[in-house]
């Protein structure tokens, strides 16, 4: 029985086919016009996938050119596998954010594992060998089924990826939200080593040389992936399941180890993963950056399934799959190499000179199209942006200073807002300690991971509050950077650079690509302050669900070199004695905080503001600070505000305790969201030279070993007395409470 | 004194193995391929933690096949010093060099976290440097540590005092009797859940496993000199 009846160029033109897999008539024209005749099944395929916003950023184009992208340590900025930063002795930092959303609205457990191995083998494409993961993940509250199932699912595929594979999950951000609730939010990110001589490019150079597929055999599974993560989530959208990959960690863990030895090897040209629109994308992408063509036999591609078509093998996405171009005759080395690895590698083209994709299958031409109409030269939309309605209402609200009447009852329940709450249940599923060298584990501002055989360090955020950026979002966009800066100083380190996952809704809608373009203008803006370019990231857009947006979250990935191992610096206190210092003066800022949300049920007004000079001025003087040995403990203040911040310092010591003395308006004092503030602890002999560097710092109380958190107003006395164990045990019961 | 440690597909802790014996015990280690045909020459056999094969089928039952495992056998017997962490572990049981099984743990969840154990038996070639009773602070990382024997079986490694670990406090993982380690018969072979190898370094949370390598390397040289 044949099942091979695909439509022919006519019917594919006059019954719209070519609609049905995601290209609009307007593209379909230029095709035929870049073509000269009507593109067949295969090839119609072909651009529908390059042309997906996924793989050619069709929308967000115009928008990601507003990045600064250089900087004197920047190796490799946007456009290949993942970006590259120099740390210096001849060592680089490699990494990539990527989303895996929509997969993971459907298939939480595969759609996360398989984000997971697609961004690991973005960092080894590149040569690097991968030392940390990270992620950031949205949903909805946690009180009905679905999202509760979401939740574990994303977690225990996060897990499954990650632990087998062998790299250590070391940090995420995890925000509880309504507008997630259809379309939850899973983005990872890799971190990894290099030494600058093993830097990979994904070029096909060199005419004559060989095309050779290696990994996993192709099936059926993914197929137009790239294009379903390009619309939004309807109630049919459980139909796409197909569209979802399904991982195996255990044959990344032997490619992982393959390509790492194939780098050392002097007859590799170029190397590129296959990841989505797997093998249409990895081909065109090489033969363009390298000004080649390239051509194959889909006889020859290793497969799992009997009877795939072209259009199928182009298109599928199955995972642990490379790409590689080697010197000519040279294949069957690379052959015995990847043996070792009880994997295949198969010769299946050439690099040819003619700049054309031409794929042959049993006998006959299937596509021949230019390279870089697939992979260059997708339309470029300028889209209608409006400034909308509801950012005008907020803007104009003035918000009242809430009314806590029991601040230690507030100081409970903020402590099990989900969102604030102990993430422990998600990391102590992950293997966060594997490869030994996680210094500063899951739960601190940022993680730390040290480099063996030197005596430094890296450190690594992800961080975005996207409720700032509803109500603003150039605003938040800034606030986002510069709280994962903040994140990385204090844990020791200097901000090296920026990856960023842009997550939104429908760009076609003009309020919605408001959102975006305002939200690219406040992340530049923080980018170019604190010299943390963007070398690189993913654009996730039609996040919504029956036409409900989520909040604009861009989500920021940095990395920091900690110079020196003896810099690392924790959030909690150290010893009772210790002054405790606040940096930074507090204003009446309760839009998007958790206090408003807690208490209205929702949030509305204006963000906290934000001065990106000071910012920078105050994350400098700290780091030196921590840099020249004066700080105990640093910690940003962050969702809670204040108090929550001093709580959290005290979360995990020996039974220390608080006092602090705050002068001002005291709900003001202790929940107000106001940015560019840190907590830190400074021991008595340090207090001059502390104080020194650090200009906006007020001493507001003592480290006690009480194991209480007491907090007196200068006016009206005692305000606040906890004891520490039960605020910890509300803070860290919460989300197995809620799972319950 | 010379380590042997066997790498499997799929392996991942191999090179915390590796640094842990090279960088912190100061002695000479190797890896060795499942293919290797021989252990000639190798004074210590440690199997690293990991997914090997995936885990698929079960854990360790397809390693538990490899080339290398013949040699781990007659090195086993001979009374070569034989450790397998987690994963290895896990294939030490499907091997049946140890006795028993393991089962998913209690909560049906991986779990990564500082364990506190207790040295049940100091008086094993792994733990001489130990406390009896002592407690030490040693990670799990694990999906399957849920220890599980028969009564005669149990009756047997309590009579031989073959449980060497067991957890303090709450049961992380649900095992029988808190077991997180156990030595075969002639105490030569020993199998545990946590992860020594990442406990050698103050700088990652806690070096209370340095004394386990350190135990090998005693009674290997006091061995070594009364038999020199």
């Amino acid at each position: 029985m044949s099942l091979m009846l695909e439509p022919s160029p006519e019917k594919i033109r006059s019954q719209r086919v070519y609609a049905e897999m995601g290209l609009s008539d307007e593209e379909f024209a230029m095709v035929e016009n870049i073509l000269g005749r009507t593109p067949n099944y295969t090839e119609t395929g072909l651009f529908s996938v390059m042309w997906s916003e996924h793989c050619s950023y069709k929308n967000s184009k115009p928008i990601l050119k507003k990045f600064p992208v250089t900087g004197d340590k920047v190796l490799q900025g946007p456009g290949e596998g993942a970006g590259i930063v120099d740390i210096g002795d001849g060592q680089a930092v490699v990494f990539k954010i990527e989303s895996h959303n929509h997969p993971s609205a459907i298939e939480p457990y595969q759609g996360a594992a398989t984000g997971v191995g697609g961004i690991i083998r973005d960092v080894f494409s590149m040569g690097a060998r991968p030392i940390a993961i990270l992620n950031s993940l949205r949903f909805g509250e946690l009180d009905n089924a679905r999202v509760k199932y979401l939740f574990k699912e994303v977690v225990a595929g996060i897990a499954g990826y990650g632990n087998c594979i062998g790299i250590p999950t070391v940090g995420g951000e995890i925000q509880f939200d309504p507008s997630y609730e259809g379309n939850p939010l899973v983005n990872a990110m890799c971190v990894g080593l290099i030494n600058h001589e093993d830097i990979q490019k994904g070029q096909a150079r060199g005419v004559g040389n060989t095309v050779m597929y290696v990994g996993a055999k192709t099936g059926r599974d993914g197929i137009h992936g790239a294009t379903f993560a390009s619309e939004e989530l309807t109630e049919s959208s459980d139909e796409n399941r197909p569209a979802v990959q399904v991982g195996d960690p255990f044959m990344e863990k032997l490619l992982l180890e393959a390509c790492l030895e194939l780098i050392h090897n002097d007859a590799l040209v170029g190397i590129q993963d296959m990841g989505a629109a797997g093998l249409a994308s990895s081909s065109a992408e090489m033969a363009s950056k390298a000004g080649s063509g390239i051509e194959m036999n889909l006889d020859l591609v290793p497969q799992r399934e009997t009877g795939m078509t072209a259009y199928e093998m182009m298109l599928s996405e199955s995972q642990e799959r490379m790409l590689i171009v080697v010197k000519k005759g040279r294949e069957q080395e690379i052959t015995n190499l990847f043996a070792k690895y009880d994997l295949e590698a198969v010769a299946v083209g050439v690099v040819t000179e003619e700049k054309l994709l031409k794929l042959t299958h049993k006998g006959s031409v299937v596509a021949n199209v230019p390279v870089d109409a697939l992979a260059e030269e997708a339309p470029v939309y300028h889209k209608p942006s409006s400034e909308p309605q509801l950012y005008r209402d907020f803007q104009a609200m003035k918000i009242e200073v809430p009314n806590v009447v029991n601040f230690k009852e507030t100081l409970v329940s903020l402590l099990s807002q989900p969102t604030i709450a102990s993430k422990e249940w998600v990391y102590n599923q992950y293997d966060y300690m594997v490869r030994t060298s996680t210094v500063v584990a899951p739960g601190s501002d940022a993680a730390v991971v040290r480099i063996r055989e030197t005596n430094k360090a890296l450190a690594m955020t992800t961080d975005c509050n996207s409720r700032y950026l509803y109500l603003d979002p150039e605003v938040g966009g800034k606030i986002a950077v510069a709280e994962a800066a903040r994140n990385i100083v204090c844990s020791g380190a200097e901000p090296l650079a920026v990856t960023d996952n842009l997550n939104f809704g429908n760009p076609e809608k003009p309020e919605i690509f408001w959102q975006i373009e305002k939200a690219a203008d406040g992340i530049s803006e923080a980018c170019r302050t604190l010299s943390t370019p963007v070398i690189g990231g993913n654009v996730s857009l039609y996040n919504e669900t029956n036409g409900e947006a989520i909040y604009p979250t861009p989500v920021i990935g940095m990395v920091g070199l900690v110079h020196d191992l003896s810099h690392i610096t924790t959030q909690e206190f150290k010893n009772s004695g210790d002054l405790i210092y606040v940096i930074g003066e507090t204003k009446e800022e309760f839009g998007g905080s958790e206090l408003q949300k807690m208490l209205e049920g929702k949030i509305f007004g204006q963000s906290p503001s934000i001065d990106l000079e000071i910012e920078q001025q105050r994350q400098k003087q700290l780091l030196n600070a921590i840099q020249s040995g004066y700080v105990a403990s640093a910690h940003d203040v962050a969702e809670g505000g204040l108090v929550v911040a001093l709580a959290e310092a005290l979360f995990g010591t020996e039974s220390l305790g608080a006092r602090v003395i705050v002068e001002n308006e005291a709900v003001t004092e202790l929940f107000s969201e106001t940015q560019s503030r840190f907590v830190v602890s400074v021991s008595p002999e340090n207090r001059e030279a502390f104080e020194g560097i650090v200009q906006d710092a007020y001493c507001i109380g003592e480290v006690k070993d009480n194991g209480l958190l007491t907090i007196s107003h200068q006016q009206d006395g005692l305000i606040l007395d906890a004891k520490v164990q039960e605020l910890e045990s509300a803070w860290r019961g919460a989300i197995p409470c809620l799972l319950n | 004194m010379k380590f042997a440690v066997i790498v499997f597909p799929g392996s991942n802790g191999d090179i915390d193995m590796f640094h842990a014996i090279k960088d912190e015990l100061g002695e000479e280690v190797e890896y060795v391929p499942h293919t290797a045909d021989s252990l000639a020459g190798f004074d210590g056999i440690l199997l690293p933690g990991g997914f090997s094969y995936g885990d698929y089928l079960r854990t360790g039952a397809i390693a538990r096949f490899s080339n290398v495992m013949g040699e781990v056998m007659k090195a086993a017997n001979e009374g070569v010093p034989v450790l397998g962490v987690c994963n290895g572990f896990q294939i030490l049981l499907e091997a049946g060099l140890l006795p028993g099984a393991m089962r998913r743990n209690r909560e049906l969840a991986f779990i990564c976290r500082p364990t506190q154990l207790v040295v049940e038996n100091n008086k094993t070639v792994f733990t001489s440097s130990y406390e009896i009773g002592e407690t030490i602070t040693i990670p799990i990382a694990h999906g399957e540590g849920n220890y599980y024997c028969d009564e005669e079986t149990m009756k047997l490694l309590k009579q031989n005092n073959q449980i060497v670990f067991t957890y303090e406090g709450e049961n992380p993982n649900g095992s029988l009797e808190g077991i997180a380690g156990i030595t075969n018969e002639s105490g030569n072979v020993l199998g545990m859940m946590p992860h020594p190898e990442r406990a050698v370094d103050q700088l990652l949370g806690s070096a209370d496993g340095l004394k386990l390598f350190q135990s090998i390397v005693r009674n290997w040289r006091e061995n070594h000199v009364v038999n020199a």
